[in-house]
């Protein structure tokens, strides 16, 4: 196996993608949206809880994926739980940011989260890979503002 | 034609050919490459690159037009190319062949003409659920248009289409049988000859979507009796840009021009304009002026080479690589039927077609990952995407060792 693989698919990734958390609906979710990626047939729906503070209490979500897509999934609902709706916001951007090769530029206090996330910058040096790595999270933006239906292409 | 076919009748020699083949020659990411997504797009042999530039250094001009040296050169070559796919095809004449962009172009094109001017609302058009998008959606457009109907054919679950699941939908209103020759994703071989004579007991024409086919088989449209046969010349070995319609001569002569412009036209005034003849009626604009005789030089080269040769050393490949690839655990080959050509969709219990993709891309091994332009079938196979390994006339028994080599990586990636 290449470094270069190995890069990519770090050992997190492998075991996420092969025992995704929080896979599940939320029967009592009050925001969700769908996203796809029609390039690799990827589909997924993320739900939230969110509850009067603006808390996220849980999020999940469902739909099969490549590793990179699945294990993304499962991170993202790792480590946004709990947070606000505008730190998932913050953290999407930063998100985007390391998945894309561009300035990741990361409050102090999502330090940690961001630090669980890096296992995915192996996909900046695969384009076609960066949406799978992206497409929850694109879902997830969806989620918040209540838009139904996202695409990556 | 004959004489090139004498001289090839030694033993197939793949290293031979594959030194035909600059591109095979270098390598991607630091690995020689394993070239197996012929399907999509095929490699060009230097043949092909060199009559294409060569136009350009030596015989460039427009054509049908210039009263001067080159340009008569540049009109001579382009139509010569005409007679050379004419010979392909066995058409009956040298007008009947129609040069497109490709073969999407070559369906539109009978969608937007035939369709537009002799289909009326409530006919019916036959499809298979094995088509490629380009096969699905020009006749989806035509029926928001004309309100026609599409029936589409259903595919057995080894990949097969047989003739009684076409001939099962075949109605006094079905106007247009239009099936792919052999499917881009399963390899699966139609049985078009039959279609063909069921369809026009029926009273309907026939569109062969021959984009898969040319390569790995001999075709005859009189043969045949196709009233349109649709192919690409970048999947035959030849430049991308340039597509074929073949279409009966009564067919053409009775369908309005696709588009208008130059080169189309007999006379022109602000009132009216008359169409000219065959082919030029169907050829608006300049066309792939250094393509086309770089497609004629592809057609020589397949020839050459033997199209029955090619096949049954492609059959050879299919066989060994079908073989090896079905005793790796858990991998499942979707489109099992034997009359295939040399096309393997697969799946892995294990990974995604796009991470088996990525393995296989670093390991040198290209393959195609994703739905394949045939987003029904997938649904059919219940698989979101699929990937593809897909055999052409350089590949060699080693690019099917290293294929199951890197699938066996992938399994041992993620398969735990
Ligand atoms: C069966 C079939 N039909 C049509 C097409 C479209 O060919 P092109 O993209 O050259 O127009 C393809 C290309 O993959 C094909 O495999």
């Amino acid at each position: 196996m290449s470094d270069d693989l190995r890069d990519l698919y770090q050992e997190v990734i492998l075991d996420h993608g092969r025992h995704p958390r929080n896979r599940r609906m939320i029967e009592d979710a009050n925001h969700h949206a769908r996203g796809e990626n029609p390039l690799c047939g990827d589909k997924l729906i993320v739900f939230l809880k969110i509850n009067a503070d603006g808390v996220i209490e849980d999020v999940s979500f469902e739909g099969q994926g490549c590793a990179i897509s699945t294990a993304s999934a499962s991170l993202m609902t790792e480590v946004i739980v709990g947070k606000s709706e505008k730190q998932a916001e913050e953290l999407f951007a930063s998100f985007h940011a390391l998945a894309t090769g561009g300035e990741v530029e990361s409050s102090e206090e999502l330090e940690d989260e961001m630090d669980r996330l890096h296992v995915l910058a192996g996909v900046r040096d695969y384009p076609v890979r960066v949406k799978c790595a992206t497409l929850a999270w694109h879902t997830l933006v969806a989620a918040l503002k209540d838009e139904q239906k996202v695409t990556t292409e | 034609m004959i004489i090139a076919k004498a001289e090839a009748r030694g033993a197939y020699d793949v290293e031979r050919i594959r030194a035909d083949f600059p591109i095979l020659g270098r390598p991607v990411r630091g690995r020689p490459l394993i070239y197996l997504d012929s399907t999509a797009s095929a490699q060009k042999p230097q043949s092909v690159i060199d009559a294409e530039s060569e136009i350009y250094a030596t015989e460039y001009a427009n054509i049908h037009r210039g009263l001067y040296y080159l340009s008569e050169r540049a009109t001579e070559r382009y139509e010569a190319s005409r007679r050379t796919v004419q010979r392909f095809l066995n058409a009956r004449h040298a007008h009947e062949v129609i040069f497109t962009r490709n073969t999407t172009e070559s369906i539109n094109l009978v969608a937007a003409t035939y369709g537009r001017r002799f289909l009326q609302p409530g006919d019916e058009i036959v499809i298979t659920g094995l088509e490629h998008h380009s096969n699905i959606v020009p006749w989806q457009l035509l029926r928001e248009e004309r309100g026609i109907v599409i029936k589409v054919a259903p595919v057995a679950d080894d990949g097969d289409v047989p003739l009684e699941a076409i001939t099962g939908l075949l109605t006094p209103r079905t106007k247009l049988v239009s099936v792919a020759h052999i499917s881009n994703v399963l390899g699966t071989i139609l049985p078009v000859a039959e279609i063909i004579r069921a369809a026009h007991a029926a009273g309907a024409k026939v569109l062969i979507d021959g984009a898969q086919a040319v390569m790995h088989l001999p075709v005859d449209v009189q043969a045949l009796d196709a009233d349109f046969y649709a192919f690409s010349a970048h999947k035959l070995y030849g430049p991308t840009g340039v597509g074929v319609l073949y279409g009966k001569e009564d067919l053409l002569n009775a369908m309005p021009p696709y588009q208008g412009g130059g080169d189309m036209i007999r006379t022109v005034t602000f009132e009216k304009s008359t169409w000219a003849p065959l082919p030029q009626k169907f050829e608006a604009g300049t066309p792939a002026i250094a393509q086309v005789p770089a497609l004629a030089a592809a057609i020589d080269y397949v020839t050459a080479l033997g199209l029955d040769r090619i096949a049954s050393h492609e059959n050879n490949l299919l066989a060994y690589a079908s073989e090896r690839l079905a005793a790796v655990p858990g991998l499942r080959i979707i489109g099992t039927t034997p009359h295939k050509a040399a096309v393997i969709s697969f799946a892995l219990d294990c990974a995604h077609p796009h991470d088996i993709a990525q393995v296989l891309d670093n390991a040198g091994v290209a393959v195609r990952a994703g739905h394949h332009c045939a987003q029904p079938l997938m649904e059919r196979f219940g698989v979101p995407a699929t990937a593809r390994a897909s055999f052409g006339l350089y590949n060699n028994r080693a690019d099917v060792d290293a294929l199951v080599a890197a699938v066996t990586k992938v399994q041992e990636l993620f398969g735990q």
